[in-house]
């Protein structure tokens, strides 16, 4: 995945200098410990485990239907695990009804309320504080008014909800969140109704805006690109599991199972056989280690861009040139294995190789074995 | 828009630029003419007879007709009624759409069929009900006859009957709004420290108010108009249990047609006055409107 899009010159997101911020000096810790959740009969997630140090960025990235959004559900308080325990600095956060969790929760549908404009709705929180810690009606004008120029919203406290674009609703959401000082901040698919570009606008504004504010941040996402470049570090789910934890670079280049090779980033998974330490593609066996992978049936997965082609050569893997497409920055090969009916498909440079056709071989540069399962 | 198109293709000789989404000329106007009769003569015609049948005697006769005291009784009976039975119905829409459309529990689809049960039934039978249950030979009827309390054939039992027929006009209202709108708002709301009841009051509430008022308007013309369940319950006596309905239909028994009428325009005009009112509203917040509606 080298789609890591930079965005030039003037950024419109880009945060002011210095300010007044509130003091954000209440984020926790989080802790989940064995979380089971079944919905009926349906088990939606199967004995988590995830440590979320005070002040981290962490995307919980995985397929729907992966369990992700209910983990957070179950962090915000809006759903109820059937048995573990979820901590925050070390006290039990279930004892703890939604209101008193103090998470600040952003939704992909906004869910501002409509009736309330702009700044009512930054407000909301500390105006429905019960009467002894509510802060005075002309104080909370004004914290709303410096979280409206935290997101760059300046200017609109008067709009309501239907008179702005998605993207600024986000941030007014952002800016609600952020306005009861929340322990933990909570957020549900944040980009996904928005488009492209202000998604990777938004994504950078809310880098920055973490790294100013502080909170501990758990974000929901199905979109790889997203969590790999936002986040500290990422948490990679399927069906109700987690199937690998780590910074992006670690997920991205040492995955540690099939489905997180296949989920992150392209791809191509060729059924082999490992015996006696080496790789063997059919009869012919190829220039590559098995590692400590043990003898027995085994997928071969690499990224298209970690693969050198050459002549037909011994110990490479035999292919025939099935097409080759413009992809971004490079140009891509579509390549069927001789002999067999498994295609994979690798990046070249665009400059290089315009007449690459018929049989040639190739050979990954970076690859990982895993035993065949089943 | 339309220029930037060329329309002047082969096949659409005759009438030049014609509008690929709307039908030929003739069928257009055929189908306007078709719903504008069907409206004039179920709709307007009665609406101007009732009226033009109440005046032909003179305005003299008019004005004596709806100022005799069981006219006026009829009128007073018929506005309390309403004035009870609308609010308990609001508050009892306003509840069950909220249970059906922000929770899930057992029997919520038996609660939601239930809430429809008065719209198919007949009216006559929610008015028999009544009198099986509070009748003299009803269950509770001679408990009740010993305490001298009176339901049937007296107030409490025409307000119970316009009760049960009203039911569903304010919950058939809000439940689809309320389904539509979903829990995030609410969830929201929690989230930011919002107990449940200012979640309700502050949230909640303000999102379906426009759906709630429609309800209650229809509500309210229905709970002044009802005639079946009510006549059963009633009693008929005069100046004490006849609501407007009842009373137009004793005066037209008795061939006293312009009195009928007179009362029966009043009923009309009361009718009325709630649609003027809905469509003032309407026109006043349509911005508002279409804001609750969706983002």
């Amino acid at each position: 995945m080298d789609a890591r899009v930079l965005i030039e010159g003037n950024d419109p997101v880009a945060l002011p200098d210095g300010g007044p911020l509130p003091h954000w000096d209440k984020t926790v810790d989080v802790s989940v410990e064995t979380v089971v959740k079944t919905f009926g009969t349906t088990p939606a997630l199967h004995g988590v485990s995830l440590d979320i140090a005070a002040g981290e960025l962490v995307a919980l990235l995985g397929p729907s239907g992966s369990g992700k959004t209910t983990l957070l559900r179950i962090l915000a308080g809006l759903d109820v695990p059937t048995s573990g325990r979820v901590l925050f600095d070390g006290e039990d956060a279930l004892k703890l009804t939604v209101p008193e969790r103090n998470v600040g929760l952003v939704f992909q549908s906004y869910a501002l309320f409509r009736h309330m404009t702009v700044l009512e709705n930054i407000g909301f929180g500390l105006h429905v504080r019960p009467w002894s810690r509510r802060p005075r009606r002309r104080d909370i004008r004004r914290r709303a008014l410096e979280l409206l120029d935290l997101v760059q919203l300046s200017g609109l406290e008067k709009r309501y909800p239907s008179q702005l674009s998605g993207g600024q609703r986000q941030r007014v959401a952002f800016a609600r969140a952020l306005a009861i000082e929340p322990r933990v901040l909570l957020l549900d698919e944040p980009f996904g109704a928005l488009d492209a570009k202000v998604r990777r606008e938004l994504r950078r504004w809310l880098r920055e805006i973490h790294d100013k504010t502080g909170h501990t941040t758990v974000f929901v996402t199905h979109d790889q690109e997203e969590a790999l470049e936002l986040a500290d570090r990422v948490v990679v789910m399927s069906e109700g599991r987690i199937e690998q934890v780590g910074t992006p670079d670690e997920i991205y280049d040492r995955p540690n199972s099939p489905f997180v090779f296949s989920f992150i980033g392209e791809s191509s998974g060729l059924p082999v056989r490992v015996e006696g330490g080496g790789v063997w593609l059919d009869e012919r066996p190829l220039d590559l280690a098995a590692g400590d992978t043990p003898d027995g049936p085994a997928t071969l997965f690499f990224r298209p861009h970690d693969v050198e082609i050459g002549h037909e050569s011994a110990g490479a893997i035999p292919v025939v040139v099935q097409g080759l497409r413009r992809h971004g920055g490079a140009r891509r090969l579509d390549l069927e294995i001789s002999g067999r009916r498994d295609r994979i498909e690798i990046d070249l440079p665009a400059g290089d190789w315009l007449n690459v056709s018929g049989r040639i071989s190739v050979r990954p540069r970076r690859y990982r074995l895993f035993p065949a399962s089943g | 828009m339309s220029d930037a198109i060329p329309l002047d293709l082969d096949f659409a000789t005759g009438d030049r630029a014609r509008s690929v989404t709307t039908e030929r000329r003739p069928v257009r106007i055929a189908l306007i003419l078709i719903a504008v009769a069907f409206l004039t003569l179920f709709l307007l015609l009665p609406l101007f007879a009732v009226f033009l049948e109440a005046v032909r005697a003179g305005f003299g006769s008019y004005w004596s007709a709806i100022s005799e005291p069981d006219a006026i009784a009829a009128m007073k009976l018929t506005l309390m009624v309403a004035a009870i039975a609308v609010p308990a119905n609001l508050i009892f829409g306003l509840a069950a759409s909220w249970a059906i459309a922000k929770f899930e529990f057992p029997g919520k689809s038996v609660l939601n069929t239930l809430i429809d049960l008065p719209f198919s039934v007949s009216p006559v039978i929610s008015g028999l009900v009544y009198v099986l249950l509070f009748g003299l030979q009803g269950y509770f009827g001679p408990y009740l006859q010993s305490h001298g309390i009176q339901i049937i054939f007296a107030v409490p039992g025409i307000v119970l009957a316009t009760i049960f027929v009203t039911f569903p006009f304010v919950a058939r209202e809000l439940v689809p709004l309320m389904q539509e709108q979903g829990t995030q708002d609410e969830e929201a709301a929690l989230s930011l420290g919002a107990s449940g009841l200012k979640t309700f009051f502050l949230v909640t509430l303000p999102n379906v108010k426009w759906a709630l008022l429609y309800g209650v308007i229809l509500c309210n013309a229905r709970a002044m108009g009802e005639f079946g369940a009510v006549s059963v319950v009633s009693g008929h006596i005069r100046g004490k249990t006849n609501t407007m309905p009842l009373q137009v239909e004793i005066l037209y028994n008795e061939y006293n047609f312009a009195a009928a009428f007179a009362v029966a325009s009043l009923l009309a005009l009361l009718a009325l006055v709630t649609l003027v009112i809905k469509v003032a509203l309407e026109w006043r917040f349509t911005d508002q409107i279409a804001a609750s509606r969706r983002h």
